[in-house]
C-alpha cells in the first residue's frame, strides 16, 4: 500500500462561499477517504422560530438560507396551513408559484456559474451571473426586493403582483430565453467542459437511492423524484411541465439537469404570469389551533420539509427543519472516492451544497454518545426562552 | 498618507469570510464582481488568501464556531488591513442577536473601518461603501 496523506480543506477556503471543513485522504493524487465536518453556519433557527409568532417566523425561515429564500418559507407556511387545515386561495397559489420558479431560475444559474468557477473556466461563470441580474430584476419587480422576497405568510401571501407589471416581466423573462439557448449549446458542445465533468464523481442509481438522495443529484441518476409532481402543490398541476431525468448520474448530467430544468422553470413561470386568476390572496388566519403540521416542497436543490407543532398559542411550540443537502451531503462517499484530487473540487460542488440550510444541532462527546436528550434540549432552550421574555 | 496605504487604495484586494451568514451577503459580493457591476473598475479582486488581502469583508451573525478563527485570520493579515462589516447580521446581529450561538457583534471582537448596512445590501451600496471607505481614508470624507 503507498503512502496516504491528509489533506485538510478549509474552514476557509477560495472553494466554497461558505464555512465547511474536509478532510480528503489521498494516495497520490487519488482520493481514498473523505469527511465532512459542518456546524461553522449554526445560527440557532429552528429555536428563534419558536421564540416568534407564527406570522414573524416566516421571516426568520427566509434567512435560513439566501438562495432557498422562498422555499424555506414556503414549506413552513404549507405546514402551518396543514395543522388547520385550509387550502389558500388560488391567486395566492399561482403567485407563490412564480416566485418560487423564479427562485430556480436564478439557483440554477448561480450554480452553473460558480461551477464554470469551480472548473477555472470564468466565462461560464460570468455569462451565467449576467443572465441571473434579468431574473433579479424580475423578482424585483414582482416582489420589491432582489433576494429575500418576504411575499409569504400562512394562509396567502403578503404581496399581490399588479396585472400592469406583467406585460414587462414577460418580456424581461422572453430575453433571458435566446441567451439560456446559448449557455445550453455551449455547454452541451464545449469540449473542455465535457473533459472536466463526463464520466466524473458518478452517483449510480442504486446508490442514488440507498443515500435518498434528492432533487437534481437524484434525477441526474435516473431517479425520478420530485415533489412537483409527486404530491402537487401550488398551480403545479395546472401546468403543462416535464420532469428532467437524465441517466448517468456524473457531473455532466447534473450540470444537464438543472440547465433543462431552467426552460420548464421558464414555461411554468410564463403560464402562471399569463392566468393569474381573479381573487383574495389572503385568508386571515386569526389564529391557529393545536396540532401537528407537515409541509414539503421542491427547492431548487430537492426535497425541503419543515414539521410545525402548535399548541395553541401564537407561536409554534416546535419547529424541525430538513434541508436537502443534508441527505445529498453523505453522496460525497460515493462520489468522491477513487477520483483524483483536481476532480474533487467540482464533485464536492455538484450537488449544489447549502451548508446554511443544513446546519442543526446535536451536542455529542468525543466517543459518539450524546450528552443531552432531545427532551434536556427542548428543557433548557424554554428555561432561556422564559428568561429572555422576562427581560423584556 | 503612508506610502503603504497608498499602496492599498489604488487596487485593494478583498477577502471574503463568512461567519454563519445565509449566503446571501455573500452572493450580492460576488455579484458586484460580476459584468453589471464590474467592481474590478475599481482595482477590487477577490483573493484566495488572507495574506494576500487588503480588505476583509465580514458577513454574518458571528457564531461561536468562527470567532476564534476569525481573529486568527485577522491576525494574519498583513497590516493594515480594513475591515468592513457587510449586511445586517455583521452589524449588529440583526434578527439573530436573540440566538444562543451568536453571542456578540462582530465590532466588539474586531475593529471594523466601515459598515454596509441592508438585509441583504445591494451591490450598489458594497460599491457606495467601499468607495466611501477609500474617500475616508484619503481624508477627503
Amino acid at each position: 500500500m503507498s503512502k496516504r496523506t491528509i489533506v485538510p480543506i478549509g474552514p476557509y477556503h477560495p472553494l466554497q462561499e461558505e464555512p465547511e471543513f474536509f478532510t480528503l485522504t489521498v494516495e497520490g493524487e487519488r482520493v481514498v477517504d473523505i469527511d465532512v465536518r459542518v456546524g461553522y453556519n449554526h445560527r440557532g433557527i429552528e429555536k428563534l422560530s419558536e421564540m416568534k409568532t407564527f406570522d414573524q417566523s416566516t421571516f426568520v425561515i427566509e434567512r435560513i438560507c439566501g438562495i432557498c429564500s422562498t422555499s424555506h418559507p414556503f414549506a413552513y407556511t404549507r405546514a402551518v396551513e396543514d395543522i388547520i387545515p385550509v387550502e389558500v386561495p388560488e391567486r395566492a397559489k399561482y403567485i407563490r408559484t412564480i416566485i418560487a420558479e423564479g427562485e430556480r431560475i436564478h439557483s440554477h444559474l448561480l450554480w452553473l456559474g460558480l461551477a464554470g468557477h469551480f472548473l477555472g473556466y470564468n466565462t461560464v461563470y460570468m455569462w451565467a451571473w449576467k443572465l441571473r441580474e434579468e431574473i433579479l430584476d424580475v423578482m424585483e419587480i414582482l416582489s420589491g426586493n432582489r433576494n429575500n422576497y418576504a411575499m409569504f405568510k400562512p394562509g396567502g401571501v403578503r404581496r399581490d403582483i399588479k396585472s400592469e407589471d406583467i406585460p414587462g416581466c414577460i418580456k424581461k423573462i422572453d430575453s433571458i430565453v435566446p441567451t439560456l439557448n446559448m449557455l445550453k449549446k455551449a455547454v452541451i458542445d464545449d469540449p473542455v467542459l465535457h473533459a472536466r465533468t463526463k464520466g466524473i464523481g458518478v452517483l449510480t442509481k442504486e446508490e442514488a437511492l440507498n443515500y435518498s438522495a434528492l432533487g437534481p443529484t437524484s434525477r441526474a441518476s435516473g431517479v425520478a423524484r420530485d415533489v412537483r409532481k409527486d404530491s402537487s402543490y401550488g398551480a403545479y398541476d395546472a401546468v403543462e411541465w416535464d420532469m428532467i431525468v437524465t441517466q448517468n448520474g456524473d457531473v455532466f448530467d447534473k450540470v444537464i439537469v438543472r440547465v433543462l430544468e431552467m426552460f420548464e422553470a421558464v414555461k411554468i413561470m410564463k403560464h402562471c404570469l399569463l392566468n393569474l386568476p381573479k381573487g383574495e390572496i389572503d385568508l386571515n388566519l386569526k389564529s391557529i389551533p393545536p396540532g401537528e403540521g407537515i409541509g414539503h416542497i421542491e427547492a431548487p436543490r430537492g426535497e425541503t420539509f419543515h414539521y410545525v407543532r402548535s399548541d395553541g398559542t401564537n407561536r409554534p411550540a416546535r419547529h424541525k427543519v430538513r434541508a436537502p443537502t443534508f441527505m445529498n451531503l453523505p453522496t460525497y462517499k460515493a462520489t468522491v472516492v477513487g477520483e483524483t484530487i483536481s476532480d474533487a473540487t467540482i464533485i464536492l460542488a455538484a450537488i449544489d451544497p447549502c451548508y446554511c440550510c443544513t446546519e442543526r444541532m446535536a451536542v455529542r462527546n468525543i466517543k459518539g454518545k450524546k450528552l443531552y436528550t432531545g427532551e434536556d434540549l427542548v428543557k433548557l432552550s424554554q428555561e432561556k426562552t422564559e428568561k429572555l421574555r422576562g427581560k423584556r | 498618507m503612508s506610502l503603504k496605504l497608498k499602496a492599498l487604495l489604488k487596487s485593494p484586494w478583498v477577502f471574503h469570510l463568512s461567519t454563519g451568514s445565509c449566503n446571501n451577503c455573500d452572493i450580492e459580493i460576488l455579484d458586484c464582481l460580476t459584468p453589471r457591476f464590474d467592481i474590478e473598475r475599481f482595482g477590487m479582486i477577490l483573493a484566495g488568501s488572507i495574506k494576500h488581502a487588503d480588505v476583509l469583508l465580514v458577513t454574518g451573525s458571528c457564531n461561536r464556531q468562527s470567532v476564534t478563527r476569525m481573529k486568527r485570520l485577522y491576525e494574519q493579515a498583513p497590516k493594515p488591513c480594513l475591515v468592513v462589516a457587510i449586511g445586517e447580521c455583521a452589524m449588529s446581529r440583526g434578527m439573530f442577536m436573540q440566538s444562543y450561538n451568536c453571542p456578540v457583534p462582530l465590532d466588539k471582537i474586531i475593529p471594523v473601518d466601515a459598515y454596509i448596512p441592508g438585509c441583504p445590501p445591494k451591490p450598489e451600496a458594497i460599491i457606495a461603501g467601499a468607495v466611501k471607505l477609500i474617500e475616508k481614508l484619503k481624508g477627503n470624507a
